[in-house]
């Protein structure tokens, strides 16, 4: 069936990408400009030439570099990363599964809902294009979209954590719970959802604009079909022309941008999780790149970039799903 | 001499006995070149007019001057020792906006406003230069994948998809820890994450322009194809990269503003991202200072906005696909 | 009493450049069982008759006049009562080779759909209507659960077809069925057409540009020019001995083989018909008429009678009347 075909060629598509972000991430920290033993042990007391020549062997970097790039290609496949220098004695792997569940609540969350308001505020724009609504509603996404994400966290924690003027402090600082509360079941998850709530009230507004942006015209366009104006004709409800006829077609395209932009979400997480140091991928990043953990910094590129692969080759299998015109083949 | 109006159509056949008195000669353009460039000027000419109705690029436009005079005219309107932790010219730490200092002081006394005005000449040109490199790999592939076709084209886009799927701040992270930290080193890593989407709109738009009847009648008189890239296939895809390139500048400017929030930017120089590092890692947020905050990020905010807008405006002008709407 | 009755139909669109005139008062009757062709060239007006009819204009443009649907005045219906005529009264066949039918819907909800928001059938019942339409216009009922991109061109005018029929209409509009298929699609789409009107009795509008596909299906001809009607009449008189200048020039368009008038030289009329926003004064057709004297730039003509059921709009038609008495 072509369905088949269309699904094996995607996903062997995506497991070359992968393959390419694998050796694209083997040569990023071997073939940069000066000794990359020298490199880890510069600026900590470590540093002198016997050191760096230990290290040099212990990381197998004296070997060839063919050699090298099997080792690595092993390690990697067994998820071996080697040890986290910031967290002495653990490895990357260990490290990054300790954080990884807050990263996946926080996202998971975000996108789910800024893809549901973004989509509702789109559907509503492009509906009554030239509204008042519309208006107000590409005005507030292009500033929005013109704020770094960072800023717009610290504004947040500014006014609803740190409480400011008239703002009134209804949040916790940061962290993912309270810390030494010794709460369960429900009082816990209050407890993380009270920790949760800003830095995800960060992502939904800096992410929702795009969505009804994109959808805003996609529905634009459908709405000027003529198979609106066959239904139209046929004596079909507006609302019902809407949401049966525009919305379905005017979806598919959106879906796919929808999925795609999950790559930004990875980013702005990064950003918001050190603003509200709230402890996950993107919180760990921010210390890695403070401490020249290379080990980590390697698996987590590794693990943001497979995520970004994966949900695109998911994007692309569901809409072949969705699409009957993908369907047929 | 007659006017032109006058001239007999041919339905009623050449006059007789009426000879045609030669006119004044035509301001005749005296070589192709000449031809086209009059054509070139005319044409930027009507962009010009175009844009100058639309009034949200035009306030884009004036707030970009505005920024631009700022950063040429810093030392102007600050002094650059302001910039230093130990300038006898700075306040008390911490203190809010005042007389002698409008914005309000940072850690080390100084102004938060020379900091801002400061900070427009970094963010300005990591920005700029950035997107120059971002742009010139970005059509360079575009361009040769576009109009070359066949493997070439294949090889260079599935090159270009990969680099798309790869999500930007973790690659820029990564790159930029590896090297040592510098605006030279910030520039590049932003300019070689963000020409992947330059290089797909470039060769969409070479594709497009390939197969026009005057490419393919140049060609069939024996152009090269340095002849072709250079005369006909980038002059008609340079509009729509110009219009991708400014809002290239305004995703670049928040790029590197990020980078160094966090603490990936170059430590010696100030921007704004650096400034409001240094904010937020002296407890800025918690500690209310919102004097310190706010400036250099709504800098940011109205500059990104600025650009967007130019873009935009350009955009609907120059691109194809909008125009027809 | 006429199934329709359209009187002094005017609709002016509101465009950017200003109120623009598409319809500039037509009317026409059509009863029960008859076939009115409506002809004229691109921008004449037609389809924006069509879209009157059953009130689909867009936003802004401005109808006045009547449409009387069975008696009653479509115009002047509310919102709820409009909906219950639109396809139950009047229905209207689409050029389905185009994007006519919703991508994303099956063909058998797409038909079914007409029936069950008129509350004619449940859902069940809908689906097997549908199928039974299907069949009568010559589709198997299997198709029923294809998607639209799996028809070719001509099945899936012939779906439109069978989608006008649902809801037993009073009348059908066919806008331009034929004109986007090849020659022999177009001669079987036609005989269903035909077929299907000859058998339900059907009162039909057909729309088109193609003056020899008219003559074959329609009892009577209206041709458009300009958004006016200039001449109307039994579809065979109207074709071979046309009252109308413009009407001679669309005949002439069309040669017939073996007929010695076509042998010399292939006829067209020059000239382009005119914009709605700049058309000629008087009759509108005169910068365009072969036979165009004086008084015509300035006098704008009425629909004179030029013999028996026949109505042309042109100066001449009564200099000939009195001529001959």
């Amino acid at each position: 069936m072509g369905t088949r075909r269309y699904i094996l060629s995607k996903v062997l598509q995506a497991l070359l990408t992968l393959a390419f972000v694998m050796v694209f991430n083997f040569f990023l920290f071997r073939v940069i400009p000066g000794d990359p033993a020298a490199l880890l042990l510069r600026g900590t007391a470590a540093f002198n030439p016997e050191n760096v020549e230990r290290v040099t062997h212990e990381l197998g970097l004296d070997k060839p570099l063919p050699q090298q790039f099997l080792v690595y290609a092993q390690d990697t496949f067994t998820l071996n990363f080697g040890d986290s220098f910031f967290l002495k004695g653990q490895d990357v792997k260990t490290v990054i599964a300790d954080r990884i569940w807050p990263t996946l609540l926080l996202v998971a969350t975000s996108t789910l809902a800024s893809a549901a308001l973004g989509l509702l505020i789109g559907i509503y724009s492009g509906w009554r294009h030239g509204s008042r609504f519309d208006v107000g509603a590409q005005g507030f996404t292009l500033f929005v979209y013109s704020m770094p994400e960072f800023w717009f966290g610290i504004l947040v924690l500014m006014a609803f954590a740190g409480g400011i003027g008239p703002f009134p402090s209804l949040f916790p600082a940061g962290g993912y719970a309270t810390p030494g509360a010794d709460l369960s079941g429900l009082g816990h998850a209050a407890d993380v959802l009270n920790h949760l709530a800003l830095p995800w009230f960060v992502l939904v507004v800096a992410y929702m604009g795009e969505y009804s942006l994109i959808m805003r015209n996609s529905l634009i366009d459908v709405m000027n079909d003529d198979f609106v104006m066959t239904a139209r004709a046929k004596g079909v409800r507006e609302k019902q022309i809407l949401w049966r006829h525009v919305v379905p077609n005017a979806m598919l395209p959106t879906f796919t941008v929808v999925l795609l932009s999950l790559g930004f979400i990875f980013g702005g997480a990064i950003t918001v999780e050190y603003v509200f140091s709230y402890p996950g991928l993107g919180l760990l990043t921010v210390q890695a790149i403070d401490s020249k953990d290379f080990p980590l910094l390697q698996g987590l590129f590794l693990l943001f970039s497979a995520a970004v692969i994966i949900a695109n080759l998911v994007a692309d299998i569901l809409y072949s799903q969705l699409d009957p015109r993908v369907r047929a083949g | 001499m007659r006017p032109p109006e006058a001239l007999p159509t041919w339905e009623e056949g050449p006059p007789v006995g009426t000879e045609l008195e030669p006119g004044p000669p035509p301001e005749v353009p005296r070589n192709p070149r000449q031809i086209a460039w009059t054509r070139r000027r005319a044409s930027w000419g009507r962009i010009w007019r175009t844009y100058r109705k639309n009034t949200l690029g035009m306030i884009g436009l004036a707030v970009l001057i505005l920024f631009a005079l700022v950063a040429i005219f810093a030392p102007l309107l600050a002094s650059k020792e302001g910039l230093k932790a130990t300038c006898p010219c700075n306040g008390i730490p911490f203190s809010p906006p005042s007389l002698n200092y409008p914005l309000g002081t940072d850690n080390y006394g100084r102004s938060v406003l020379t900091l801002t005005i400061w900070g427009t000449r970094v963010s300005l040109t990591v920005g700029l230069f950035a997107t120059a490199i971002s742009m010139f790999i970005g059509s360079f592939i575009g361009i040769v994948a576009g109009y070359r076709g066949g493997v070439s084209e294949s090889v260079l886009m599935r090159f270009t998809d990969w680099f798309l799927v790869i999500p930007f701040l973790p690659l820029a992270i990564v790159l930029a820890s590896v090297l040592s930290p510098s605006l030279g080193v910030i520039i590049v890593v932003i300019g070689i994450t963000s020409w992947p989407s330059t290089a797909r709109i470039v060769r969409a738009q070479v594709l497009t322009v390939k197969t026009r009847p005057y490419v393919e009648r140049s060609r069939a008189l024996g152009a090269s194809g340095w002849h072709l890239n250079t005369r006909h296939i980038l002059p008609n895809v340079g509009p729509l990269i110009f219009a991708n390139t400014i809002l290239t500048v305004a995703i670049a400017i928040l790029s590197e503003s990020t980078l160094a929030f966090l603490g990936l930017g170059d430590p010696l120089s100030t921007s704004w991202g650096t400034t409001l590092q240094n904010a937020f890692s002296s407890g800025a947020a918690y500690a209310g200072q919102w004097w310190w905050i706010v400036p250099p990020g709504l800098a940011i905010v109205f500059v990104v906005l600025a650009f967007t807008l130019c873009g935009f405006a350009l955009d609907e002008i120059l691109n194809p696909k909008l125009r027809q709407r | 009493m006429s199934i329709l009755s359209v009187r002094d139909l005017e609709v002016t669109y509101a465009t950017q450049a200003g109120p623009v005139p598409a319809v500039r008062g037509v009317s026409f009757d059509i009863d029960k069982g008859e076939v009115l062709g409506l002809a004229g060239e691109s921008g004449c007006g037609k389809s924006t008759i069509v879209n009157a009819i059953l009130r689909l204009l867009p936003a802004g443009a401005i109808t006045s006049g009547e449409v009387l649907l069975n008696g009653e005045d479509v115009l002047a219906m509310k919102g709820g009562r409009l909906r219950a005529v639109r396809w139950t009264g009047a229905s209207v066949v689409f050029q389905g080779a185009m994007h006519a039918l919703n991508p994303v819907q099956r063909i058998g909800d797409q038909l079914a759909e007409a029936i069950v928001i008129h509350k004619l059938s449940a859902e069940k019942e809908a689906i097997l209507r549908a199928g039974d339409l299907l069949e009568k216009v010559g589709l198997p009922p299997r198709r029923l659960r294809d998607y639209p991109h799996e028809l070719s061109g001509g099945q899936k005018q012939r779906v439109m077809i069978a989608m006008a029929l649902t809801c037993s209409p009073s009348v059908i509009i066919a806008d331009e069925p034929t004109t986007a298929l090849d020659v022999m699609v177009q001669a079987q789409v036609l005989g269903l057409l035909h077929e299907l009107q000859h058998e339900m009795g059907l009162a039909m509008l057909f729309i088109t540009h193609d003056l020899s596909v008219l003559v074959e299906v329609c009892d009577r001809l209206a041709i458009m020019y300009a958004g006016k009607i200039v001449e109307e009449g039994r579809s065979g008189p109207v074709f071979e001995k046309p009252a109308h200048p413009y009407t001679e020039a669309l005949a002439a368009a069309f040669p017939a083989i073996g007929d010695p008038r076509f042998r010399k030289s292939p006829s067209g009329l020059g000239g382009d018909p005119p914009q709605p926003d700049s058309i000629p004064s008087g009759c509108s057709f005169h910068p365009r008429c072969p036979v165009a004297f004086d008084e015509c730039p300035t006098t704008i003509p009425d629909l004179y009678e030029a013999g028996e059921g026949r109505r042309a709009a042109c100066l001449l038609v009564p200099q000939r009347a009195q001529v001959a008495t």
